[in-house]
This record gives structure tokens, C-alpha cells and sequence, in this order.
């Protein structure tokens, strides 16, 4: 079998509210406009994945909070509303997807030996967590490739963003040699903000732009600050810097998403391709391409 | 007798084992039990409704009150999935929903109800409703806890709700759903070896229990920071219910409290308590929200309360009491 590898991984944050100012068949309520700095910045990256070839996603969602170990989705396809449940007035969407589970059961194996505790979810009334499927659907919204969705394990909630970060070092590690293992080519998304400080209001119109810019400018440096050493191809010092931008700059890196990307890219050296950023509700979030293959697709 | 709108108050546990897995554990069976006895309470507490405040339910845009009338849907636990699906079909009180909403929103505070077909109810609003209102007895209505939200918020809100019951002339009965200790086991455990995390969230749990069982309802909400701090994950900013509790039934100790059940579930301090209002405070310990015009040196409130209770006698007056000088 031909050793697999890792396409692409994308820093892919999942506000709903993008979804809701792109206006999909699939999603109830309709929009304006809005965010269209971060909307855009999803095209690119679009565009940037239509030149590559890859057979599967997989996603580690900030909105599947699972308290004991690290969980797979095992059932082969889900069909479903998804309801946001803080902003439910933007984000009531119908999806379709399918699973690959053959991957998402390597991936668990690889884990467990790992020494991580782990779980595949076998329930086929499982409501997908609508992180997944912002960030899945921003990313292909043509919905054609199957998806892996890992969850967001709480160790930074139960123990430190240090000992998160030891776990998510190990994940990545054995994601890579999972994805090597199953002899296809995948794309990897970490859906997460970066700062995640929100407003506690809502303008009337949700997407009236003149209400929307950063929590605090504190927020705003640290983000500024961790997307130069992105763009410096410095994933190293991110991962180390993550601890204290994950408690400063109330961060959603606190899910692990970007320690288990970086760490499953084997920490690029290349500058990574920043597609947006922008605020939603406060928050900070970057579009951002790290494009393995066309950098020899080390992983 | 007491006009206040709230003829009783309960904490319940949102884990759902005691539901879906009550045979695998003995404490989980007891458990269910307990429920059950508070599902006989609530249809004798002459209630009109269930008023709920989630710990469960997280939300960002202020609190979220439920307001759908008739919410439908067949729910699967996040984290403890194989333990099967919950199909529901509950009643709201959709009315009180909005009447809610707006006492809060006069209050300063920011709510909205929500009433979507599909919204994801929180695993321990629908474990508790599952359990203590099975056939829809009495309507519900469920707010949620806003991660941001810390002691003043959590206390009007619970003014808000009391003050919007008196508008409406409806009485409630109020669930806190939450642990006491939350810590769950971090591997995954044979059922029937199911113990409390660790020995400080157990002996946190004891003193919150003793604390509850004399009707110490003040007392508890006013140890919250420190609960927080001992017997809980940071998942949000505090330990908020018992403020919430307490601004809805009434900042004092004067209840009488029921200890229906109290296990361990996957780790966590899960108990099933009610209170109710009583004509006397049970034990006279009160932390701090006393006006004292005499000192009479530290009350060792975390002591069991009878040590000091003689010790520390509010209700004797030294001296006239207040107005009633010359």
C-alpha cells in the first residue's frame, strides 16, 4: 500500500455566523451580508485545496467536549439538523455527511496505543457538534468527501493547558502515523478562534459590521502575535507560546486543535499561507494554510 | 403561611446514568429512586410550573430561556453516547417563558428566549425533566448559565424570575440541575467500581450536604467562591446555582432540607436534595450576611453546626433591639 500523508492542515475557526452570512440551502435562517474579510479569506482557501488531491478531512472540534478521552466518529453517515445552541437565531443547519470510519478507527488505534484514553462513538442518533460542520462546510461546502471528526478531550478544563498540550503533542503524533497507515491523502483542520473573548450582547442585526471588532486590544496583539510566527514558519514557538495565549488572550487553542495539528505536521518550518482574519462577536480568527504537499508533503 | 412563589427548591444531577444505566450500578439505582420521590413532591408541591436553571447549558449572549412549546427530539449524550439515545417530548411554558425574559431584561440583564425546532436541550435538563415530570405533569421552563456570568448577575437573574412568577400568579418549584463536586474519572471504569474522584471532593461534598440537610441555603451560596475553588473544574468562571438558588427561594437559611440520594456517577458528587421553606432557621450559623452589632469572635463556619451552635446564638439579644431604643 502506498504510505499516506497529510495534504494540508488549516487553522479552519467555525463562528457560525459565517455560514449564516453565506446563505446555504442548507442553513434556515438568511442573511445580508457580513464578515466577509473571514468569508473571503474561506474562498482562498478554497481555491488554494481545488490543487490538491485528497480523499478524506479530518476535523478536531472545539464544540465536541468530551471529559473523559479523546472520541471518533464511528457510524458511516449522518443526516440531521444542527442547531446552534448560542446562536440558534443564525445557525439551523441541514447536513449530510458521510464518515470515514475506517480511517477514524486507525486513528483510535494508533491513539490507544499511544497510551491516550479513547472511544469511538457507534450511536447513529449522535447529533454532530456544529463546529464540524461550520468548519467542514467552509472548507467543502460541496460536502463530497468523507470526514473524520475527533473530539476536543478537556484537559486544559480539568488539569493545565500543559498537560492538554502533552496530550495533544501525542495525538498529533499518532494521527500522522495513522493517516501514513492508511495509505491516504488527507486534509487536517484544526477548528478553532484564536482569542475567545466574546460580547455578552448581540446588535440587533447580527451582521451589522459597525458593532464587530475585537473584545480588547490585548486579544488583538496576541493574535497578531501568534499569526506573524505562523507566517515565520515558526510552529515550535507556537506550540510552546500556547499555554500562555491559551490563559491570556482567553483562547480556543484551550481545545487542543492547533497543538494536535502542528504536532501532526511535524511542526512546519515553512511559512504557513494566511487566507483572513477578522473578529466575530469579539473573537479573533485566522483562515491559515499550512500546504504540506506543495512542501514536500513531509507528513 | 409563605406567599413567596417558589414552594420548593431542588438540586438535581444531569449525568445520565441514573437513567439510562440505573442497572449497572447500585448508587445509580438509588439514584433513580430518589428522583422518583421528587417527582411525588413536585405533583404534591401545588406548583405550576418547573422553573430550571442548567449548569449544563452554557451560553454567551446573556441567558437563554427555552420557550419552545412543545420541544421534540431523541438526544444522545456527548460524552457518554453508548449509553444509548433519550427521546423527549416536553411542555413549556412558553408565557412564562417571555414574561421572564422581560423581567430580566428590565432588570438590565441580557436574555432571550429561544424557540427552534431542534434546539439541543442540554443532557441534564432532559435527564431531570425525564425523571421528575415524566408524563408532563407540570409545564417547564429552562435557563440557562452564561459562562461569563458571576455572583450579580446570577443573583438578579434569580430576582427577576421570582419577580415574574409574583406578575404571572403562578407558584414553581426551582431545580438547580449540577453536582456538587464535577470532577468525572479520567479512564474509563468497570460501573459497579464507581467512586467519588477523590477524598477532597468527597469530604467538600459532606460539608455542602450537612450544610444543605440543616437548611443552609445562605450558607452554601455564600461558600460558593470557595467550592469553586476546592470541589470543582474551572469549566466556567464559578460555582453560580446556589446564588441563583437562593436569590429564587428566598438569601436566608430559614429551609428545611431532604438529602434524597447521594452517589458517586462516573466520579462526580451527584445528590438529589430539596428544600423547603421553614418557620425557623434549622441551625444558626449564617456566614456573613448578618448585620452583628455585638462581636463575639470568628464563627468556625465550615464546623459541623452544632458544635458551635450555642456558641453563636444570633437570635439572643444582648441589648434592645433595633428601633426600639428609648
Amino acid at each position: 500500500m502506498t504510505k499516506g500523508s497529510i495534504v494540508a492542515g488549516v487553522l479552519a475557526p467555525h463562528p457560525p455566523h459565517l455560514v449564516y452570512a453565506e446563505n446555504p440551502e442548507q442553513n434556515e435562517p438568511r442573511a445580508e451580508c457580513g464578515w466577509e474579510t473571514l468569508r473571503w479569506g474561506y474562498e482562498r482557501l478554497r481555491k488554494s485545496l481545488e490543487q490538491i488531491e485528497y480523499d478524506s478531512m479530518v476535523v478536531l472540534s472545539p464544540h465536541w467536549q468530551t471529559y473523559v478521552g479523546t472520541h471518533f466518529l464511528g457510524v458511516p453517515s449522518f443526516k440531521s439538523l444542527s442547531v446552534d445552541p448560542i446562536f440558534p437565531n443564525l445557525f439551523r443547519f441541514h447536513y449530510e455527511l458521510t464518515v470515514d470510519v475506517p480511517l477514524a478507527e486507525t486513528m483510535e488505534a494508533h491513539a490507544r496505543e499511544a497510551g491516550l484514553v479513547t472511544k469511538m462513538m457507534r450511536n447513529p442518533d449522535f447529533r454532530v457538534d456544529y463546529g464540524t460542520i461550520v468548519s467542514c462546510h467552509l472548507t467543502r461546502p460541496e460536502w463530497d468527501k468523507p470526514i473524520v471528526s475527533i473530539s476536543s478531550h478537556r484537559a486544559t478544563q480539568y488539569f493545565s493547558a500543559d498537560v492538554m498540550q502533552g496530550h495533544m503533542l501525542k495525538l498529533g503524533r499518532a494521527t500522522r502515523e495513522a493517516i501514513e497507515a492508511s495509505g491516504k491523502r488527507v486534509v487536517l483542520l484544526a477548528s478553532n478562534s484564536l482569542s475567545h473573548r466574546h460580547f455578552t450582547s448581540e446588535s440587533e442585526v447580527p451582521e451589522d459590521m459597525s458593532r464587530e471588532h475585537i473584545y480588547h486590544h490585548g486579544q488583538y496583539l496576541w493574535d497578531m502575535k501568534m499569526i506573524e510566527l505562523m507566517r515565520q514558519g515558526r510552529a515550535r514557538e507556537i506550540v510552546e507560546l500556547i499555554p500562555d495565549f491559551t490563559e491570556q488572550a482567553v483562547a480556543e487553542t484551550d481545545s487542543g486543535a492547533l497543538t494536535w495539528m502542528l504536532s501532526a505536521l511535524d511542526f512546519p518550518e515553512y511559512p504557513a499561507e494566511v487566507h483572513g482574519y477578522g473578529t466575530v462577536i469579539g473573537t479573533g480568527n485566522a483562515i491559515v494554510e499550512w500546504p504540506q504537499a506543495r512542501h514536500g508533503g513531509a507528513a | 403561611m409563605s406567599d413567596h412563589p417558589i414552594v420548593g427548591g431542588y438540586l438535581l444531577p444531569g449525568l445520565p446514568h441514573p437513567l439510562l444505566a440505573a442497572d449497572q450500578n447500585a448508587g445509580w439505582g438509588r439514584l433513580r429512586r430518589a428522583f422518583e420521590q421528587v417527582r411525588e413532591d413536585i405533583r404534591q408541591s401545588g406548583a405550576d410550573l418547573i422553573l430550571m436553571y442548567s449548569t449544563m447549558w452554557p451560553s454567551v449572549i446573556g441567558h437563554q430561556i427555552q420557550a419552545d412549546p412543545e420541544p421534540v427530539w431523541t438526544h444522545v449524550d456527548e460524552l457518554f453516547h453508548d449509553l444509548g439515545a433519550i427521546p423527549y417530548h416536553f411542555k413549556m411554558d412558553s408565557d412564562f417563558a417571555e414574561q421572564f425574559h422581560l423581567a430580566c431584561k428590565n432588570r438590565g440583564l441580557a436574555t432571550r428566549t429561544v424557540s427552534y425546532k431542534g434546539f439541543p436541550i442540554d443532557t441534564g435538563s432532559v435527564v431531570c425533566l425525564k425523571l421528575t415530570n415524566p408524563d408532563n405533569f407540570l409545564p417547564a421552563v429552562i435557563c440557562s448559565s452564561n459562562v461569563y456570568a458571576d455572583r450579580a448577575e446570577t443573583v438578579v437573574l434569580g430576582k427577576a424570575a421570582v419577580e415574574a412568577l409574583k406578575q404571572s400568579g403562578k407558584k414553581a418549584v426551582a431545580v438547580v440541575v449540577g453536582t456538587l463536586s464535577n470532577r468525572l474519572h479520567q479512564t474509563w471504569i468497570d460501573p459497579a467500581e464507581d467512586h467519588i474522584h477523590s477524598l477532597k471532593d468527597q469530604e467538600w461534598n459532606q460539608k455542602i450536604l450537612a450544610f444543605l440537610e440543616a437548611g443552609r441555603l445562605e450558607d452554601v451560596a455564600q461558600l460558593s467562591r470557595q467550592i469553586h475553588a476546592e470541589a470543582r473544574v474551572h469549566k466556567v468562571v464559578n460555582f453560580k446555582s446556589f446564588w441563583w438558588l437562593s436569590a429564587v427561594m428566598g438569601a436566608h437559611n430559614l429551609y428545611q432540607g431532604t438529602v434524597y440520594g447521594y452517589e458517586p456517577v462516573y466520579g462526580t458528587g451527584s445528590a438529589v436534595i430539596g428544600l423547603k421553606r421553614a418557620a425557623h432557621a434549622a441551625q444558626d450559623l449564617e456566614f456573613d450576611e448578618e448585620s452583628p452589632d455585638v462581636y463575639r469572635g470568628d464563627r468556625n463556619v465550615l464546623a459541623p453546626s452544632l458544635e458551635a451552635r450555642g456558641e453563636f446564638d444570633s437570635q439572643l439579644q444582648v441589648g434592645p433591639a433595633l428601633g426600639e431604643e428609648d
